[in-house]
């Protein structure tokens, strides 16, 4: 069928079988050409894609999970470093994913437009004619008409919105134009998903920041724990805005089945939009961010930051506000870190946990029977010695590098410090003075992320689907009906899936025959 | 908010109607693989006879049905919202859902006869669900607090439900014309060929095969979407190459594949029904494997 000016690719099912390729250079091209563009390659270039994808559901991937990749650097320190040389742990931006699909979309794009163009033009053109016998045709039928047949079926056949022609002997009708055009505007709007997610992806920010209660996040680079800009980031499009969390709210379950978890995290927050904005007062909750001009703020995270105060013997105080302690488990036993440099007589460290609901386990070691601060605790492991903030090297603040300190409170030659309830004193050793829990705070983690393509990734991602909606369940059909010595034939050739084309003949002969003769029944 | 009110008496209540459906189911997929026998019988009175047993069977497989809604609602209600939030609800919701669809689709006569399959698919689910993946009711964590969880997940059940009746009807197109199966006499390859005769002819099995594979695309392209629109709400980001992500994305792929192959010269047939039991081989992967032993965001299963 469709014979030499098949708008489909050499190799498609409804197509001529290929020929062999020119000679020569620009012959060969043309061959290479083909090649890319054909339906096989596209076909090998989709189960190569599927296959690519699977390495980094295996590994840890940079993008998503950085500690699992240094994790699995420290696990498997012969493997790893190879791993790596093939880009194993960024499997999604790797030189090999990407040739796989930047090929598939030059397929792609090789693939439509010249199809598009075939397409433009049927989409004007008159229906085939048939072909010289409908013997082929696997739906077809023959009955006896009368001298209006024709008149008939043209007007029956217009009637079910077909395009027709006719002449003397036969009607000609095609429907289901829509059902190319639906697959071209899936295959084009694939394209403009993947550039919107590029462009999107370049023009892109994601700002992560905790806050504690009372603090205020102000959208510029100095504001932020860590920013991540994309390739074309600039400056310029961080909206002047800020974000006060005013309090942080969370909601644990207290059911026998279900006791902590967590039903609802909610921080309410006060922004401001530009310099002079109004302040307004919203509510952040894990799937419901804040949406500002130009940034969307996420709630990703939360805990606990008990406010201390360091003094030293003579009461001086050498350090005092809240400490950011990071969960640990489901029960919110907690991390917490401090540094005192400017401490006298000498620096000391403190590695220290936070339980919100303090118990006791059967070691005699604490912890968190509950995530809610029902009955919470603090205790404290104190290290003297150089902490190493005076080199000038960056040191991580939730870490403590406790080699070559001295331990003078914890471990097992000393009590930790234990501070048990909220406005306590307790004193240090070794005549550190004394820390005071003058109260509990909460933080949250915040995310602001922007992003300037993600109206349109979701229009071209509908519109895709529109189109495959379309291109797959209308029905492409042509339809003949012509006179023949004894009677009418009439005969149906659909293009790809056609669940009803034998209905239609069917229903055509009802409609046309006059009287349904045995002869030519069959 | 406030947390809502767990009824554990009610969940119980629940599993109760799951263990009555699979009794029931047991006994349906008995009486389907014995109407297979008599439909195939060599005796013409056995197989005039043999209609009546299947009516009989679709009856019973539907009791079940109504016995397993009723369980899947139970297990809903008591624990206020959506039954399909950790693995062993997804697993008793989704073959519910599989099962009525079938029991819907049964208006195209052809289908009919892989009834023993979706029938003894959906109670090896119930069973690996009651026993592996049992869970008692929780409230939802604020990740998964969401409308989206309504859309997102009853597609996702849906497109699968329309793969696995796809992969019944592939496996039978491709056991048709496996040489062995034609040829040996093994008393196996035999009863194969027996039973064989029950089903539609292969051109027909193919096209129902793909039928159903193309309404499963576009619901899993819908998904996709959806999955990718909450994960925006979410998490922050619309796309992160998260494992399950990666997962619907490998499966879309697949079918995408099938799709291509269904219209490329040499890949239509035997190869393209192939490629539909790999994407069905994939979505059983991404719901067991990933979900129990892959590191990711959606850690929903409620196993420990
Ligand atoms: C990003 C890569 C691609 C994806 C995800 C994709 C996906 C699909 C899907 C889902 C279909 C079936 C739905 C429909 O008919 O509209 C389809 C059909 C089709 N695709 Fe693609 N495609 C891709 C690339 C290509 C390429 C490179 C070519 C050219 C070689 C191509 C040619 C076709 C053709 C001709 C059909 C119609 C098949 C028929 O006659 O039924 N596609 N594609």
């Amino acid at each position: 069928m469709a014979g030499s000016s098949s708008p489909r690719p050499s190799d498609h099912i409804d197509s001529e079988e290929v020929t062999s390729p020119d000679i020569g250079f620009r012959g060969w091209l043309r061959w290479f050409w083909r090649q890319l563009t054909s339906m096989r390659t596209a076909l090998f270039l989709l189960l190569l894609l599927a296959a690519a994808a699977v390495p980094g559901s295996i590994y840890p991937q940079r993008s998503a999970d950085p500690n699992g990749v240094t994790l699995y650097f420290s696990n498997q320190p012969e493997l790893a470093p190879w791993l790596d040389r093939f880009q194993f742990f960024d499997v999604y931006s790797s030189a090999w994913f990407s040739a796989i699909y930047i090929l598939l979309f030059i397929s792609l794009i090789g693939c439509v437009v010249p199809r598009s163009l075939v397409h433009a033009r049927a989409m004007v053109a008159a229906p085939p004619a048939p072909p010289k016998t409908f013997t082929r045709l696997k739906a077809k039928a023959s009955f006896e008409g009368s001298t209006t047949t024709l008149d008939e079926a043209f007007a029956e056949l217009k009637a079910r919105r077909y395009r027709v022609v006719r002449d003397a002997k036969t009607v000609s009708a095609e429907r289901g134009y829509l059902r190319e055009t639906g697959n071209l505007v899936f295959h084009i709007s694939l394209i403009g998903l993947l550039v919107a997610v590029a462009i999107g992806g370049g023009l892109s920010y994601s700002g992560q920041r905790v806050l504690i209660e009372g603090e205020t996040l102000v959208n510029n680079l100095g504001s932020y724990d860590s920013f991540a800009p994309g390739t074309f980031f600039n400056k310029d499009s961080l909206t002047p805005f800020t974000v006060k969390l005013k309090k942080f709210e969370a909601v644990f379950d207290l059911q026998a089945v279900n006791v902590g978890t967590p039903t609802d995290f909610r921080a309410t927050v006060v922004s401001r939009v530009g310099v002079n904005g109004k302040p307004k007062t919203s509510v952040i909750r894990v799937n419901d961010p804040l949406e500002l001009p130009g940034a969307n703020v996420y709630l990703t995270g939360n805990g606990y930051a008990p406010v201390l105060t360091f003094r030293d013997t003579n009461g001086n105080v050498s350090f005092s506000g809240p400490v950011i302690y990071l969960p640990q488990d489901a029960n919110y036993t907690s991390l917490g870190v401090i540094k005192i440099p400017d401490a006298s007589p000498k620096q000391f460290g403190v590695l220290s946990f936070y339980y919100p609901t303090v118990a006791k386990l059967k070691s005699g070691a604490l912890t968190s029977a509950f995530p809610g601060n029902v009955n919470p605790a603090i205790t404290m492991s104190v290290y003297v010695g150089n902490l190493g903030l005076d080199s000038g090297m960056p040191t991580n603040v939730f870490s403590l590098q406790v080699h070559g300190l001295k331990q003078v409170a914890g471990g097992k030659k000393h009590p930790k410090v234990e501070l048990t309830k909220e406005g306590q004193t307790v004193e240090l050793p070794e005549n550190l003075g004394t820390v005071t829990w003058d109260s509990t705070k909460r933080y949250a983690s915040l995310d602001v992320d922007y992003n300037p393509a993600q109206l349109w990734i979701f229009m071209f991602a509908m519109l895709a689907l529109a189109g495959l909606i379309v291109s797959l369940l209308v029905p492409r059909r042509r339809v003949w009906v012509r006179k023949v010595s004894g009677g009418f034939e009439v005969g149906a050739l659909a293009k790809g899936d056609d669940a009803r084309l034998e209905q239609t003949v069917i229903d055509l002969k009802a409609k046309l025959a006059t009287k349904v003769s045995k002869k030519v029944q069959k | 908010m406030k947390p809502v009110l767990l009824d554990v008496n009610l969940a119980s209540v629940s599993l109760i109607f799951v263990y009555a459906a699979m009794a029931v189911y047991t006994i349906s997929f008995l009486m389907f693989v014995f109407h297979i026998a008599q439909a195939t019988s060599d005796k013409k009175s056995v197989r005039d006879s043999s209609s009546r047993l299947q009516r009989a069977s679709f009856f019973v497989l539907g009791f079940g049905a109504l016995l397993h809604g009723t369980g899947v609602t139970l297990r809903g209600i008591s624990a206020h919202r959506v039954p399909w939030a950790n693995m062993y609800e997804f697993s008793i919701s989704g073959s519910f859902l599989i099962v009525l669809i079938f029991l819907t689709a049964l208006a195209v006569k052809e289908i009919r006869v892989i009834a023993a399959f979706v029938n003894g698919f959906a109670l090896l689910v119930l069973g690996t669900a009651t026993t592996t993946f049992y869970v008692q009711i929780k409230t939802l964590m604020p990740a998964l607090q969401s409308y989206w969880l309504v859309i997102h997940v009853t597609v996702a059940v849906l497109a699968t439900a329309f793969f696995n009746i796809a992969a019944a009807l592939a496996v039978a197109y491709l056991l048709r014309d496996w040489p062995w199966v034609t040829s040996s006499k093994s008393p196996i390859a035999v009863l194969i060929r027996r039973l064989l005769k029950a089903f539609p002819d292969s051109a027909k099995l193919e096209r129902l095969s793909y039928r159903f594979n193309v309404v499963g695309f576009i619901l899993w392209s819908f998904t996709l979407i959806a999955g990718a629109i909450w994960a925006e709400r979410a998490w922050h980001r619309y796309w992160g190459w998260d494992t399950k992500e990666v997962w619907t994305f490998i499966i879309w792929t697949i079918f995408a594949g099938y799709l291509h192959a269904n219209a490329t010269r040499g890949w239509s047939g035997r190869r393209s029904a192939w490629l539909s039991l790999v994407g069905f081989a994939a979505i059983l992967f991404n719901f067991t494997i990933v979900n129990l032993f892959f590191k990711g965001l959606h850690v929903y299963s409620g196993l420990k």
